[in-house]
């Protein structure tokens, strides 16, 4: 992979303008050339830079200072120092805590239940199969709906009554629940529509990375008298550990998030706020309301940097639970 | 002007191998690709499975936009489509300006993806082929954006784009976006391995500048790669729903928005509401119908770990 970039310096130039006249020429152009090969790239990559920049970096850095500030939605230009008060005002409002433990209970009761799907699908597409592009297709597709269609599709089957859901229920004896309304039917709920959105893309991804396995390896594991499962387990697995702690890290991204989901699963008022107890309402949801409903900016600002705080813990919860799996896989 | 492509081969997109974590790469992809074992018969009832579940829910957003609502809600649920479809779409469409959600969609999607396509191709054929001081940690940059989530930033974005006059407006959506992390790192992947440095090589002792070469050379051996990625972009942007909620309003709606306002309206009428999200989905699956291929081999190439 060491293949050097070819530069215009070592070359002479085409023009092939022999004799002394053109020698002034020649420099000047060499000069150019060099100008265009130092700079080129820099101006290739600049508008990612640029764009971010103004949109991501700039307003990450405000959203700092707007946190410190009384800024409302009625009167954007007009600010006021407040201190800190906008954090001890979130930190002290219980539905913030509420919206903190939803985020993170939706965040792992949709996670983990997807990601071991999206593996065990993986694995079966993996084998050689009739039509293995019309499958891989068809569990793409929830990929293409977008959040809303999708949120509003289930808030429909899990309507309290005549919902379809509680109608198949019915026939195991189920009686009707109301969905939306349960402390953690409704997480389930709100779970049930990311996981049904993005198994199949995770699928595919891993379906990618146990493409790349060595075919040795299985050779290897089927020689010493691997079975399947264990071949699953000792080879696929650590193979694809990269991977999946890739697909981890994007996955609580996400979840950090939600939006549409809660927003759309009974809309109107009650989306706003997360439900009439805020049983589901997520971070984003409570930021919205802030900022948005309530239109009070600096504390909806607060919540944003309590979100990055919160990210920067989970990161470094997964660092050392990712170090910990190593010890003990290597132990 | 020469339009011909100089790379002959690679016509369709073939998803670069995944680097493995052990660096071994090419060779036999397809042979190698772990276990080739046949699928038995429980392979099938379970894709059977997992398909209808992924199938389902679409299917039964065209089942409710054609009933009327109390149909809709009454126990059993009707499984089989009925007969109001047409007046439940018109109804979704007058009710919710859907005619200009439409225009307003292909336009931020569209403008988006032309523009995710130019400026991620330009800055992935520099990072994939071009040699310059801090090129790694600039590369390691761009990844480390892809975890900052949009939530981070919508407060204050929200007042400089009513500060700068876009309030309410589609500028407002589109140039956040014009161009993604992702899209850098999906064209540096691609380039890495489907341009070859001779080509470049050739080029430059032609005299070629460097912005002629990425018109000739780049553009051409970038373009399937290109294809892929315009669909995950188009299919990304028609779909965003937190930022352009936030941003736009009820006058001037991407179909998105339109849709979560229909819903949050006073009592929505949920067949109605169904017939707007009928209307709002089935542009892209048309797309997946015709491209699912290509979008799931690039789902699959761009899944490969820096």
């Amino acid at each position: 992979m060491a293949t050097t970039v070819p530069t215009r310096g070592a070359h002479t130039p085409p023009t092939g303008g022999s004799g002394a006249a053109s020698n002034g020429h020649s420099k000047w152009r060499t000069r150019l050339w060099r100008f265009d090969d130092k700079a080129s790239p820099y101006a290739y990559i600049a508008p990612f830079f640029l764009i971010f920049g103004a949109f991501g970096l700039y307003p990450l850095l405000y959203t700092g200072w707007i946190a410190l500030h009384r800024v409302e939605m009625t009167s954007l230009n007009q600010s006021e120092w407040v201190g800190f008060d906008n954090f001890t005002r979130i930190l002290q409002d219980s539905e913030f805590w509420t919206a903190v433990t939803n985020t993170f209970v939706i965040g792992v009761i949709s996670t983990v239940p997807q990601l071991i799907v999206a593996l065990g699908l993986a694995h079966l597409l993996n084998y050689k199969l009739r039509a293995s592009t019309f499958w891989r297709t068809v569990i793409l597709t929830p990929y293409a709906t977008s959040v809303a269609t999708a949120a509003l599709v289930f808030a429909l089957v899990f309507r309290a009554d005549g919902g379809l859901l509680n109608w198949v229920l019915h026939f195991v004896g189920f009686g009707d629940t109301d969905w939306a309304s349960g402390e953690w039917t409704s997480k389930i709920a709100i779970s049930v529509i990311v996981i049904w959105r993005w198994t199949g893309y995770n699928a595919l991804i891993y379906l990618a990375a146990m493409q790349a396995v060595p075919a040795d390896l299985y050779e290897a594991a089927s020689i010493d008298g691997a079975t399947r499962w264990q071949q699953f387990r000792k080879v696929t697995i650590p193979s694809l550990r990269p991977t999946i702690l890739f697909t981890i890290v994007i996955s609580t991204i996400g979840s950090m998030q939600l939006f549409g989901e809660p927003l759309l699963l009974e809309g109107g008022t009650l989306g706003s706020v997360g439900g009439s107890e805020h049983q589901y309402e997520t971070l984003s949801i409570y930021l919205f309301n802030y900022g948005w409903k309530l239109g009070h900016l600096g504390p909806a600002a607060a919540v944003a940097w309590a979100m990055l705080v919160l990210l920067l813990l989970i990161a470094l919860i997964n660092w050392i639970v990712g170090r910990l799996v190593r010890k003990s896989a290597t132990a | 002007m020469t339009t011909t492509s100089p790379i002959k081969t690679a016509p369709d997109f073939v998803p670069a191998p995944p680097a493995a974590p052990a660096g071994k790469r090419g060779g036999r992809f397809k042979l190698g690709a772990g276990q080739q074992l046949k699928g038995g018969p429980f392979t099938y009832v379970a894709l059977i499975v997992v398909g209808l579940g992924s199938i389902f829910p679409l299917y039964w957003t065209l089942v409710a936009a054609s009933h009327d609502q109390q149909r809709v809600l009454d126990s059993p649920p009707p499984l089989l489509p009925g007969g109001r479809l047409w007046s439940n779409l018109q109804a979704a469409w007058e009710q919710a300006h859907l005619g200009k959600a439409i225009v307003n969609s292909v336009i931020v999607a569209g403008c988006i993806t032309v523009a995710t396509l130019f400026f991620c191709t330009l800055a992935g054929y520099a990072f994939a082929k071009m040699r310059f001081r801090g090129r790694g940690a600039l590369m390691t940059a761009v990844i480390a954006t892809l975890t900052i989530p949009p939530q981070l930033s919508v407060v204050p974005l929200f007042m400089m784009m009513s500060d700068i006059g876009w309030g309410g407006k589609l500028e407002s959506v589109i140039f956040p976006t014009l161009v993604g992390a992702f899209g850098v790192f999906f064209m540096r992947q691609y380039l890495l391995e489907a341009l070859p440095y001779e080509l470049i090589e050739a080029a430059k002792v032609d005299g070629a500048s460097n912005i002629r070469i990425v018109w000739n050379v780049v553009l051409p051996a970038a373009r399937p790669a290109m294809m892929v990625l315009g669909m995950l972009t188009f299919v990304q942007a028609w779909n965003d729903f937190f930022w352009p909620f936030l941003a736009l309003n009820q006058e001037n709606p991407t179909l998105q928005v339109a849709l979560g306002q229909l819903s949050a309206s006073y009592t929505p009428d949920q067949s109605i509401v169904m017939a707007g999200a009928l209307i709002s989905t089935l542009p892209l699956l048309l797309v997946f119908v015709i491209f699912g291929k290509q979008i799931v081999g690039g789902i699959m190439a761009g899944a490969v770990k820096g």
